[in-house]
């Protein structure tokens, strides 16, 4: 750190502070429970932040993504107080033509009323619960899949409390898609939320799953979240990101998947809003012949900053991963793409594809994508590619000498650049939804769908 | 309908056509020919309003009206069409939502509103048959994985679905088999109306034995050095441009 103007140093150490007596706080509130099993583990992750620090532009991880204006704000760790909210003035926030099961969260509170859960075939319910109720869930994955080496994680971790919890049971197929939706209210003050998912589908289980973050405070958010997901053998899950939030808000997402045998995972991150997102997405196969697609669609605009970072660790052999993002910045708007897949040497057969395409819509906008293959595997099939271009004028003649004017024509190129981002989306509504915002986006009006 | 006096249009400083004069009038086919380089795509490039050729001289009227300033689209809403020797691939748009953007885009420039989907529909299928196509192309993506003969199909099919006032065929013929030629010309000469008028681009005659012209005209070096019937074609073919280039050369 000693490289930080003294001013900078200074406030990323305030939040260092913050969090620390809030850790104490935290800890004598939990009463009997600061000394389960969990517990220690909070701490443990906890010592390894107080060891880190807020990850730096040193870290090769965090180099072209600096963090340090995004933890300026004097956030709050714990909303101040309890806060209502009307569901007239949400509603746009949810897939609500669609039946499904939620789970909603108001300033880190578990909001009953708001949400659907059940315990019935299968457990929808929250991560609060699951640790009183079902601790030998908690024993068994608690913490199992987030890599030890990511300090914002280790805060979450170390804060963690509430969030979702799911569990399909082994042979069940959640009957309806789950939504999970995260709501900060919190008017007047800067706030820092860590919400922290738990998701495990047993043997032959199948479950669909969105999730949201969504600020209703004009003030800076900062949403560090966590998810863990342990799909088990021949699994099948689709889960799809929607980040959307107000341009006040940022957004760290620390999702860590681990896949067993046969198992077959779908992860779509879909990023428009925000003021800052950083994505770390991390991906461990266990057991052979698992499936994995990753699809990403970016609109950057104004002085936005989307970092995706990815990792598929292919530990054992034949198995397949997937990953396509795509990527479009206008104004100042900065991308980063990070995409490592790592095969170990006895992964065989292995076939990973990564492809990370980019168009900048002006000469102030920028991306760095740096794909980053080690292969160890003699006998694999891996391929990456990464683009950065600008919209083919050739193509926008062509559209204007059918009369599309400028602005759809461009629009209507962007939208067939993106649209494979949609690939894996199988939701008709969220779909629908995501056609909506790109179109948002892209300031246009087009009555058709990609 | 169209007067074009004058023109000079030049590309990265390179004068390409220098001093065209032509008038097309409602009803009439005219067919430009020239050797390569000539200056033949510079022309229906420039009279689309592909930005990267610059006029330096001249003007062009359409419907009395100089377009030299519009937009491509907006000189499309005017209803000039250009079927192009190279259309353009682009994955992720389906046939169907381009001419549906394309159509209701020309209609809200012209105040009217959407056409609606079902009219719309009909109309695709009545103009598919015109031209022999199946019905399957309206869901591919426009152009991507296309033979040449689709493209240039293709690109007859909009005309037919857009209606426009001047269609400018570039090179229509170019890559097209005996069977296709002999349709994509019979899908133009049945769009043919008293009011609307043809400008044949191409290299070749045998184009302008289907789509048979009222004048036909020899650019070279970036000018018309000749005007005449449908006969002066027939010259060409026997001859070649080589006796035109020698009576020009002077």
């Amino acid at each position: 750190m000693t490289g930080l103007k003294p001013k900078q140093q200074y406030k990323m150490e305030a939040l260092k502070d913050t969090l620390e007596s809030s850790f104490i706080v935290f800890e004598n509130d939990l009463n009997g429970e600061a000394h389960s099993p969990i517990h220690k583990i909070r701490q443990q992750a906890f010592q390894r932040f107080e060891k880190m620090g807020f990850p730096t532009k040193r870290d090769e991880e965090w180099k072209y993504t600096n963090l340090k204006p995004i933890l300026k704000p004097n956030f709050r760790i714990f909303p101040g107080t309890e806060n209502s909210i009307d569901f007239a003035h949400i509603k746009k926030y949810f897939l609500s033509d669609l039946d499904s099961y939620k789970l909603v969260f108001v300033d880190g509170v578990f909001s009953s009323w708001l949400s659907e859960t059940t315990h019935d075939k299968f457990d929808i319910c929250t991560f609060s619960s699951m640790l009183t109720k079902y601790q030998d869930v908690a024993t068994r994955y608690f913490n199992q899949a987030l890599p030890e080496s990511e300090s914002l994680s280790a805060v979450n971790t170390a804060f963690a409390k509430e969030g979702a919890f799911i569990r399909i049971k082994k042979n069940k197929v959640a009957d309806k898609p789950i939504q999970l939706l995260f709501f900060t209210t919190e008017h007047g003050h800067e706030v820092m939320t860590q919400p922290r998912n738990l998701i495990v589908l047993e043997e032959n289980a199948e479950a669909v799953i969105t999730e949201r973050h969504q600020s209703l405070s004009e003030h800076p958010v900062l949403t560090n979240s966590a998810t863990e997901i342990f799909a088990h053998k021949n699994a099948r899950l689709q889960y799809y990101k929607v980040q959307n939030d107000n341009d006040q808000a940022s957004l760290i997402d620390n999702t860590s998947l681990v896949q067993y045998g046969h198992s077959n995972v779908g992860i779509g991150t879909f990023s428009f809003g925000n003021k800052f997102i950083r994505n770390n997405l991390n991906i461990f196969l266990r057991e052979e012949h698992t499936e994995t697609m990753m699809d990403g669609i970016s609109v950057g605009s104004h002085k936005q900053h989307i970092d995706h970072h990815t990792l598929v660790d292919h530990k054992v052999p034949n198995c397949y991963s997937n990953e396509l993002y795509k990527g479009i910045y206008d104004d100042a708007a900065k991308g980063v793409f990070n995409g490592k897949v790592m095969v170990h040497p006895h992964a065989q057969k292995t076939n990973a594809f990564q492809q990370n395409n980019n168009i900048l819509l002006t000469d102030r906008s920028s991306v760095d994508t740096k794909p980053q293959l080690e292969i160890y595997a003699d006998d694999v099939q891996c391929s990456h590619g990464c683009t950065i271009g600008q919209l083919d004028e050739e193509a926008m003649f062509y559209l204007k000498s059918r009369g599309i004017p400028e602005k759809e024509a461009k629009a209507l190129l962007l939208y067939a650049f993106a649209s494979d981002g949609l690939r894996n989306v199988k939701i008709a509504e969220l779909r629908k939804k995501l056609n909506r915002q790109i179109a948002k986006k892209l300031h246009v009006n087009l009555d058709f769908e990609i | 309908m169209l007067k074009i006096k004058n023109l000079h249009a030049h590309i990265e400083g390179k004068e390409i056509l220098r001093g065209i004069n032509l008038e097309v009038k409602p009803g009439e086919v005219h067919a430009i020919m020239g050797p390569n380089g000539s200056g033949k795509s510079t022309l229906s490039s420039v009279i689309a309003g592909r930005e990267d050729y610059e006029v330096s001289q001249g003007e062009i009227d359409f419907e009395g009206e100089d377009i030299l300033d519009l937009e491509a689209d907006e000189r499309a809403h005017k209803g000039v069409f250009l079927s192009f020797q190279y259309p353009v691939e682009i994955p992720g748009v389906t046939v169907t939502n381009f001419l549906k953007t394309a159509i209701n885009e020309m209609r809200k420039a012209q105040g009217l509103e959407p056409l609606p989907a079902n009219k719309l529909l009909k109309k695709m299928r009545e103009k598919m048959s015109l031209l022999e196509m199946d019905k399957g192309f309206l869901s591919r993506s426009l152009n991507e994985g296309f033979s040449g003969g689709e493209k240039k199909r293709n690109e007859i099919f909009q005309m037919a679905m857009l209606e426009p006032k001047l269609a400018i065929l570039d090179e229509t013929d170019s890559g097209l088999d005996i069977d296709a030629l002999r349709v994509v010309a019979n899908g133009v000469n049945k769009l043919r109306t008293k009011d609307n008028a043809v400008i044949v681009i191409t290299h070749y005659q045998r184009l302008l034995d289907h789509i048979v012209p009222d004048y036909v005209h020899v650019l070279h070096q970036g000018k018309i050095v000749k005007s005449g019937d449908k006969n002066l074609a027939l010259q060409l073919e026997e001859k070649g441009y080589d006796w035109l280039k020698a009576e020009t050369a002077v």
